[in-house]
């Protein structure tokens, strides 16, 4: 880490401002080279200046530089960020004058990087701030921010003071046996805890799922068979949102027909049309691929025309759906009703018609009723955000449960103890935090044991 | 005057040295202060105890001598831990402070190749950062192509009581005056720590009436795999229990600036796991009493040892603190606590085989490497020992591994990690303790004792056959299958356990933790020891939790695979935090799991390491 990295640390395209970001000893130096303004070698810590960016004397920029010295810093070295004004180009041309003063290109996520190694963040807030670069709206950066203070590691520290305060005692009945007047650990107390703790651990699993709705939206698949209404209550849907119509070669899904914030949630609508067409030459391959997509999705609205009896269609797609978070829409309620819907539970369906905007409210208010988006979005986030701290949390949760079962089969409390010691180093895991002595320090602090 | 090993120090670790090394045939000296004070018990009358219990047990199975010894000088017989499961639990016996040393000094009196002097080494002779012998006080110089370093507490040992201070060792032995300047001068760093012993008084001065008794057992236990009882099980000497009183806190609390250690005299660094008693009381000021142990130390003499109450008072207000304790109100003091300070060298300039990485052929064991404890001393003697004696024959040192051996782990813990206070083994520092019980020290490591040549071919080919026994037995039970007739539900029911439904082998049934092995005797015959019925007992009711511990260590191992060059330098590694840039460099771990241990090396310095080596390796 003994060189200077640059990059441009704001999205590219969009914004007013662009920032070009530099971190290392030399990069200071490095930006005042091409700087028309103060001597920013001379200028204080965490100060503001205005000036100009030029090459050869001529001007490329307009810029705010704000100088950051080591070690208060995100990366802990000096970082220096230039606020450019210009567009794209300006700003591009800025970076190259870095380059060309001997800056090296960041690869992604370097800066988090050198602040992890520096030991700035630990792991978790590591990654969430990999997080805050992909994330993709304003609750999924509120979400990272939310980590990044170290909510997550709070929380996992808590769990983790709250293993090792109980496997001390259990350790200190091990190593000394004959000290009386130690409370001995019981079953009782141990069940106690893991009670607790599972509970709250499977809440954080279960609320981290939502955790992936706010980072990554909710992937919403709008299905029917043809000329029920599909495609008017998806234009309908987007346009009543003022949707944005994503650039389709900009996604990786080109079925991907737009997407639209609820509540500050993205809603990514999938629509199954494109299959319509191929459905009566390739018939199969169309219900397969739609089938895929019901698989991958966390909503489907399923559309049916309630002015027909229900096809063998509708009841085929009525049945793949009916394991998944779904919203029936019966289109067309502006029509005499000759649906019958009477052979199926449903729980959340509605009733609609084009020329109405009721019906699309309506379906917007189940949305958010379903992904309870309106406490979601007021919440403090103490969620894990991604997926390797998702599986080691149920790895964590795992271990407690065989510690609950070890105590219902009556094993002797040095084997309960295996489930809780690997619960306790699983969750260090998480946060990176894995000291091997922490329990026997805690041991000898807290018990006065020894001859 | 030429040998092949020379050992200095006969204490516990010292003894297990020279024992090891002229068991395996190399002309051996034993050099001590004072023959007298071989193999001496200066501390507590007893051995073993959890953690401390299976490394005995350990030392055992590898052919060393102090589970054989402590067998022979048994006082008193307990099993620890009884009510929990099986990996914790440990022998620990009081032992005899004049038999356990008379008894291995005759063994090492009797022991080929091995000769015992008496003088104070003083300095290292060392040529080209290798050792080629001794000198002594009086410039007598002896040469060793290896020499084992077991000093114990003598170098440099200090005796504190109250505010005065007398160079010694225990007994009012002399100390090593330069010994450890020599090794500061060769390049090793040099640690101060303390540690102390409480009050002995006479037995017959105490009002036993106002006491809890403590017995032993009521069946013989034996640390040896020999499994030779000395002791008659219904004459074992009791222990007592008393505590401490408001009274005793109270003088202590007024006396507390007269102490060594609040009065600011010692210097040393004194264990966290055995606090003085005046320790006790100002850090656990709420704990209304403390308890205390009053141990005999020997038939042979009226001793007794009173643990938990170590201090660094001078003796005025210790004959005040031991008379408010109950019981003890008449108590005749026959010596006075004390406190003591000695030299110790940072483990972490050690080997895992306990070579010294200054100077080949050096090797250190017990308190000069940080540790405390007879156990733990005795295990690194036999280590040191068997290593020294292998790099004479050119051979492989034996490095046990973490999830094999308490000894592996305390190595493996010294080496890496280094102390800070002197060390004592727990069972919490063994990740895989359920693999490292008391009951499997044989199956663990006996076949490295007979690969050294410490097991001769009679118990080893014992110890085959018990692992035989072992292995038929299991099969047996896998095979016999008991269904759910008449006969046998009534059978089943008596045992307090649910009537079977289908069949099932009876090492299933066994699994059941109401069912004991002889239960199965309705069934069919177990024509084998009890040993082996206990390894097939705790196997089948462990199973799952056994087969996790392996898995575990088969993760560990896999590290332990990753092997780094010694030729590494650091300095080169791009990326690495300085923190454990540094620490590796001082360590040089010898693999990548070795490296993970190390405290400030954290996960991401240990990938960085992992992609360089891959790369190093590519570019080869």
């Amino acid at each position: 880490m003994n060189d200077t990295i640059v990059a441009i640390s704001t999205a590219m395209g969009v914004g007013a401002i662009s920032i070009v970001r530099l971190s290392g000893k030399d990069a200071i130096e490095l930006v005042n080279k091409s700087f028309k303004g103060k001597d920013l070698t001379r200028v204080s810590s965490h100060t503001i200046n205005y000036g100009h960016i030029t090459d050869k004397d001529e001007i490329i920029d307009e810029v705010l530089v704000s100088v950051m010295k080591s070690p208060k810093t995100f990366t802990t070295e000096d970082v220096v960020e230039i606020n450019c004004h210009g567009g794209i180009f300006s700003t591009n041309k800025v970076l190259e004058t870095m380059l060309n003063n001997g800056a090296r290109l960041a690869e992604p996520g370097e800066f988090t990087k050198r602040a992890f190694l520096n030991g700035r963040i630990d792991l978790s807030q590591s990654e969430a701030v990999m997080d805050i670069i992909d994330s993709k709206s304003e609750e999924a950066r509120k979400l990272a921010l939310s980590q990044l203070n170290g909510s997550v590691s709070n929380m996992i520290k808590t769990f983790r003071e709250k293993l090792k305060q109980l496997l001390s005692s259990i350790e200190v009945n091990i190593d000394y046996p004959e000290y009386y007047d130690i409370e001995v650990v019981t079953k009782e107390k141990i069940k106690e805890e893991i009670t607790y703790m599972k509970k709250e651990l499977e809440s954080v699993i279960e609320e981290s799922k939502n955790s992936n709705i706010i980072k990554e939206g909710i992937k919403t698949v709008i299905i029917g068979r043809p000329n029920v209404g599909k495609s008017s209550i998806l234009n309908k849907l987007l346009a009543k949102n003022k949707a944005i119509v994503t650039d389709i070669a900009g996604t990786t899904r080109d079925i991907v027909e737009g997407e639209i914030y609820l509540d500050g949630v993205l809603l990514n609508i999938i629509d199954t049309a494109g299959i319509r067409e191929t459905e009566d030459v390739v018939e199969k391959l169309g219900v397969e691929k739609s089938l895929s997509m019901i698989d991958d999705a966390d909503l489907v609205i399923v559309v049916l025309n309630s002015n027909e009896q229900l096809t063998k269609e509708d009841k085929e797609i009525l049945e793949k759906t009916k394991d998944k978070q779904r919203i029936v829409v019966l289109n067309k309620n502006d029509l005499e009703k000759k649906i019958d819907m009477s052979n199926y539970n449903i729980k959340n369906s509605i009733e609609t018609n084009t020329n109405s905007l009721e019906g699309i409210n309506s379906l917007k208010e189940k949305i958010k009723e379903l992904f309870n988006l309106e406490t979601l979005t007021s919440k403090d986030y103490t969620y894990l955000t991604n997926a390797r701290q998702i599986s080691l949390a149920k790895k964590s949760l795992e271990s407690l449960l065989e510690a609950e079962e070890g105590i219902k089969n009556n094993l002797p409390i040095d084997m309960v103890e295996i489930d809780l010691k690997n619960c306790f180093d699983t969750l260090g895991e998480i946060i990176g935090e894995t000291y091997s002595e922490e329990i026997i320090d805690n041991l000898f602090e807290k018990f006065c044991v020894g001859k | 005057m030429e040998y092949e090993i020379i050992v200095v120090g006969g204490g516990h670790a010292g003894c297990e040295a020279s024992l090891a090394s002229a068991r395996k045939n190399h002309k051996t000296l034993l050099i001590t202060g004072n023959i007298k004070n071989i193999a001496d018990m200066p501390c507590n009358p007893s051995i073993g105890g959890p953690a401390k219990g299976i490394v005995v047990r350990e030392i055992d199975a590898l052919g060393g001598e102090m589970g054989r010894n402590a067998d022979k000088a048994a006082l008193q017989m307990k099993m620890l831990n009884t009510k929990k499961g099986p990996a914790v639990q440990a022998l620990r016996f009081q032992a005899d402070k004049i038999t356990y040393p008379k008894e291995m000094l005759k063994t090492i009196q009797n022991t080929k190749n091995l000769t015992v002097q008496e003088g104070m080494v003083e300095h290292l002779i060392v040529e080209d950062k290798k050792i080629k012998g001794i000198k002594l006080l009086d410039g007598t110089q002896i040469y060793a192509k290896a020499v084992i370093l077991t000093t114990g507490t003598y170098l440099k040992g200090t005796i504190l009581v109250g505010e005065n201070k007398t160079p010694g060792g225990p007994h009012g032995e002399k100390e090593s005056k330069f010994l450890s300047d020599d090794l500061r001068e060769l390049g090793f760093t040099i640690k101060r720590l303390k540690t102390g012993t409480p009050q002995r008084i006479d037995k017959n001065s105490i009002d036993y009436t106002k006491t809890k008794l403590e017995p032993g057992d009521s069946i013989p236990h034996t640390f040896s795999f020999d499994n030779k009882v000395y002791k008659d099980i219904e004459d074992q000497i009791n222990c007592h229990l008393i505590y401490t009183t408001n009274e005793t806190h109270e003088i202590i609390k007024k006396h507390l600036k007269e102490s060594s250690m609040y009065g600011g005299y010692a210097e040393g660094v004194g264990p966290r796991y055995c606090p003085s008693i005046e320790d006790k009381v100002v850090r656990f000021s709420d704990k209304e009493r403390h308890q205390l142990f009053l141990e005999p130390e020997s038939l042979y003499y009226d001793d007794i040892y009173i643990q938990g109450f170590s201090t660094s008072m001078p003796n005025y207000v210790q004959d005040m603190m031991v008379h408010s304790l109950p019981g003890l109100e008449n108590a005749k003091i026959l010596k006075y606590a004390y406190a003591i300070e000695y030299d110790a060298i940072d483990s972490k300039q050690l080997y895992p085989s306990l070579e010294t990485k200054i100077i080949s052929g050096l090797y250190t064991a017990g308190q000069i490497n940080g540790t405390s404890g007879y156990e733990e001393a005795a295990g690194q003697g036999l280590i040191a020992g068997i290593n020294a004696s292998l790099k004479l024959e050119g051979k492989e040192p034996l490095i046990l591994k973490r999830n094999e051996s308490y000894i592996g782990v305390l190595i493996d813990d010294l080496v890496t990690k280094g102390v800070k206070d002197p060390y004592r083994l727990l069972t919490s520092r063994a990740e895989y303790r359920l693999l490292l019980r008391h009951d499997n020290a044989d199956l663990r490591l006996r076949d490295y004792g007979y690969q050294v040549g410490l097991i001769n071919e009679e118990k080893y080919q014992q110890f085959t056959q018990k692992k035989e026994d072992i292995k038929k037995l299991l099969n047996t039970l896998k095979e016999t299958r008991i269904t759910p007739k008449k006969e046998v539900n009534e059978y089943i029911e008596t045992l307090n356990t649910t009537p079977l439904k289908d069949g099932l082998s009876l090492y299933e049934f066994l699994k059941r933790p109401e069912i004991k092995i002889n239960d199965l005797l309705h069934f069919i015959d177990i024509p084998y020891s009890d040993e082996v019925k206990e390894q097939i007992e705790i196997n089948a009711k462990y199973e799952g939790y056994i087969k996790k511990a392996n898995k575990e260590a088969t993760k560990m191992l896999s590290l332990e695979e990753k092997q780094i060059p010694e030729n590494i330098d650091y300095e080169n590694i791009p990326n690495l935090a300085s923190e454990a840039r540094q620490k590796l460099a001082e360590i040089m771990p010898k693999t990548i799991g070795q490296a993970s241990r190390i405290s400030g090396v954290n996960p991401a310095d240990i990938s960085i390491l992992m992609v360089y080596l891959r790369r190093m390796k590519k570019n080869d």
